[in-house]
């Protein structure tokens, strides 16, 4: 089995924490960052919870040393404070050493700015600076200028499952030796955009999120950004680096069942997963942990639990979804629970599945409730989204 | 590594380029600040009963997808790649108006199930009951480019025969506006229609009678000074194993702006070939460049592409090798080769 691809550094900003540490401290205290919204005004406010990140923008933009007239809007504000730890984790000085990239995912982009200048942008020269921040590229843009990435650079959404295609294509093109290095991951604000289309939905859960609860009432979004770097085997021997983990599978699989349902097969889900293990040369009984995707809706998580009895048979590995510590943080998910999976690996030990207490009867399936020590090698972690998009990424020490 | 081989390129765009043909007889005069692609019969393609629910981005992806399926000759494809650099602003300027002028209130999800960047791909994925690779690329002006090199690297690497791939962006009916008001805002703005449209191609690492032309290269950069310009394109060449000289033809991404200065550094590199451009005929918008690969592939295959499409035409020739330079306010810049099976 190859080792795969190098991870030397990473970063986040999520509802418990922004540093790699306070995220690390509150999962291992079992500490959940639910609560009420406090940065957008609507309707919605006190008949949902969300996973938001602490600061305004205001703070970001002060910590990030932005001029006052600049038009960076949240989800590039977050992007950009967890892309740089991620940097300065890796120890990268000069980044024009080595041909280095970056992919960076969103859903919504800007639309935390566009919604609530909408109406004014015909009329208010003041706000205007803000349509050209709109496009899902522009957060990508201003995270690799702050960084100082002038080649390849390109933005991927596909829905919940857009940060764990960017950091799949990281590890592809470091693996075929188009690039040296590349900064990975995802992020994304909380909106009245998404808040209101999730609610059209009927989705959003009144309560903290309870995922593969039998009685799960929907979820929590979140707002989050978090970023990895990958290097080649090359770069760490020459800067005898020390490596956090390996990217060593990943798979993507669309479900082509529905553009938002998943299907009751769990089909999608178990072609990602049983390509990752493919692309790691893992058999399914390596797999010590996996991390679900796991939202709490009732649709999800009966259909990524009939996935994971499908590719892993009788003995499912421990598994939970970290998604009631920081709410479902759509594009960026994939990212967060990528570095969630990391640091699974890094202490020995499974992040608890809080708010769980019935199994549910299709499958009887029972998550990681409470904080668990055990020595883990692989660890695997599911992101599916809209559109059918299903990817799964595989991590190893 | 495998040769990435073009076995159909198929687009629509605001002149008549998804004709039976694919020939454009006549070409339109652009005379407005926003301009609509033609719009094939999309009841052709697409079945009535779901037509209805689609935006243009949509419909011009599906119907793209399948006239360029059906080209190639492939059922299912072992990939869809997709790039769109505003996705589906139709239905997302729908649900934000329904939001904000309801106060929140009565809204139904079908514009917002409808408004994510990967409805195109995830539409297309459904209607072949295709499960393979798929995704989605945003990202300004390279969202087409960074498809094909997703792409060429799975064709490259063996891990898929048959990708489907392609580039779409709608015109939406408001957000177009602003962009135009801040445009003519600017010293020296676009002037150009701002325009949509699809282009859809198969890529294949099967040799076939029929094949296009082979994708040799693609390559993206973030950031490239004007000064820099000339080198880093002669250096992708020769990373590329291309003498400049090889070169029969180069596509442009021209708009009338002050960033045309990168198109005019490159001209002066080549004194005698053809020179071409597309965004005064078709619009600028961040999938515009896809129509360049159409035109590019156009020319290797022999087809002939109007006068108006020529800022400069050297003697009639064949085209081996053709080279597409595009960037977008002087970042996003992305250089394609294009050669002869």
């Amino acid at each position: 089995m190859k080792k795969g691809v190098a991870i030397t550094g990473m970063g986040i900003v999520s509802a418990i924490g922004c540093s790699v540490e306070e995220n690390l401290q509150a999962l291992l205290t079992s500490n959940s960052g639910l609560g009420i919204l406090k940065h957008i005004q609507t309707h919605h406010k006190n008949s949902i919870k969300v996973g938001e990140v602490g600061f305004t923008n205001t703070e970001i933009a002060a910590k990030l040393n932005l001029p006052e007239d600049n038009n960076y809007t949240r989800t590039a504000l977050l992007g950009s404070l967890a892309a740089k730890e991620a940097l300065e984790q890796a120890e990268i000085n000069d980044i024009s050493t080595y041909r280095t990239g970056l992919i960076s995912a969103t859903t919504v982009g800007g639309m935390d700015m566009t919604e609530k200048y909408w109406k004014q942008f015909a009329s208010n020269p003041e706000v205007q600076k803000y349509i050209s921040s709109h496009h899902a590229g522009d957060s990508t843009k201003k995270i690799a200028t702050l960084l100082g990435i002038t080649g390849y650079v390109t933005t991927i959404s596909t829905a919940c499952s857009s940060a764990a295609n960017a950091i799949m294509l990281g590890a592809r093109l470091i693996k075929v030796g188009k690039l040296d290095r590349v900064v990975v991951g995802g992020t994304d604000a909380l909106s009245k955009f998404t808040i209101n289309g999730f609610k059209s939905l009927m989705i959003l859960s009144e309560t903290n999120c309870t995922p593969f609860d039998a009685n799960r009432s929907g979820l929590n979004l979140g707002e989050a950004a978090a970023y990895l770097v990958l290097e080649s085997d090359e770069v760490v021997a020459a800067q005898n680096k020390s490596v956090l983990a390996y990217v060593s599978g990943y798979g993507n699989a669309n479900d082509a069942f529905h553009q938002t349902a998943s299907s009751k097969t769990g089909e999608g889900a178990y072609l990602a997963m049983k390509k990752a293990l493919e692309v790691a040369g893992l058999k399914s009984s390596e797999i010590d942990y996996v991390n679900a995707h796991g939202t709490a809706t009732q649709n999800n998580d009966l259909s990524e639990s009939i996935a994971l009895q499908r590719i892993f048979k009788e003995k499912i590995p421990s598994f939970s979804s970290t998604k009631a510590f920081t709410g479902h943080t759509l594009a960026a998910a994939g990212a967060v629970e990528a570095l969630f999976s990391i640091l699974a690996l890094q202490e020995n030990c499974m992040f608890a599945n809080l708010g769980f207490k019935t199994a549910m009867s299709e499958t009887s399936l029972v998550p990681v409730t409470q904080l668990q020590k055990k020595e883990l090698k692989h660890v695997l972690s599911n992101s599916f989204g809209f559109g059918g998009n299903c990817s799964t990424l595989l991590f190893s020490k | 590594m495998k040769t990435c081989y073009i076995h159909s390129v198929v687009s629509i765009s605001a002149q008549d380029s998804f004709a039976e043909d694919g020939i454009i007889s006549e070409i339109q005069e652009q005379a407005d600040y926003k301009i609509l692609a033609v719009h094939p019969p999309y009841r052709d393609f697409i079945p009535l009963s779901q037509l209805r629910r689609m935006s243009p981005a949509i419909k011009m992806g599906v119907a793209a997808s399948k006239k360029a399926l059906e080209k190639a000759n492939v059922e299912q494809p072992d990939a869809i790649i997709t790039g769109s650099g505003l996705g589906c602003m139709a239905d997302t300027e729908t649900f934000l108006n329904t939001l904000l002028e309801n106060d929140e209130q009565f809204l139904t999800p079908t514009a917002f199930i409808q408004s994510t960047h990967n409805t195109v791909a995830g539409q297309i994925a459904l209607g072949l009951k295709c499960k393979a690779y798929n995704t989605t690329y945003t990202h300004g002006s390279v969202s087409f480019e960074s498809a094909l090199v997703d792409a060429q690297l799975q064709i490259e690497a063996g891990e898929a025969s048959n990708i489907l791939i392609g580039g779409v962006d709608e015109l939406g009916s408001e957000f177009v506006d602003y962009v135009h008001l801040v445009e003519q805002k600017q010293k020296q703005p676009i002037q150009v229609p701002l325009g949509e449209g699809a282009t859809f191609c198969v890529l294949s690492s099967e040799k076939k009678e029929e094949a296009v032309a082979v994708l040799k290269a693609v390559e993206i950069h973030s950031k490239i000074t004007d000064e820099n310009i000339v080198a880093e394109m002669q250096a992708f060449l020769k990373r590329n194993k291309v003498d400049a000289s090889d070169i029969d033809a180069v596509i442009l991404g021209n708009n009338g702006d002050a960033f045309d200065v990168y198109y005019q550094n490159i001209e002066e590199v080549f004194p005698k070939i053809d020179f071409l451009q597309y965004k005064k005929h078709i619009g600028e918008f961040f999938t515009a460049s896809a129509f360049a690969f159409w035109m590019g592939a156009q020319l290797i295959e022999g087809e002939t592409l109007p006068k108006d499409f020529f800022i400069r035409k050297a003697e009639s020739k064949s085209y081996k090798t053709v080279l597409l330079y595009n960037q977008f306010k002087g970042s996003q810049h992305s250089f394609v080769l294009l050669t002869q099976c």
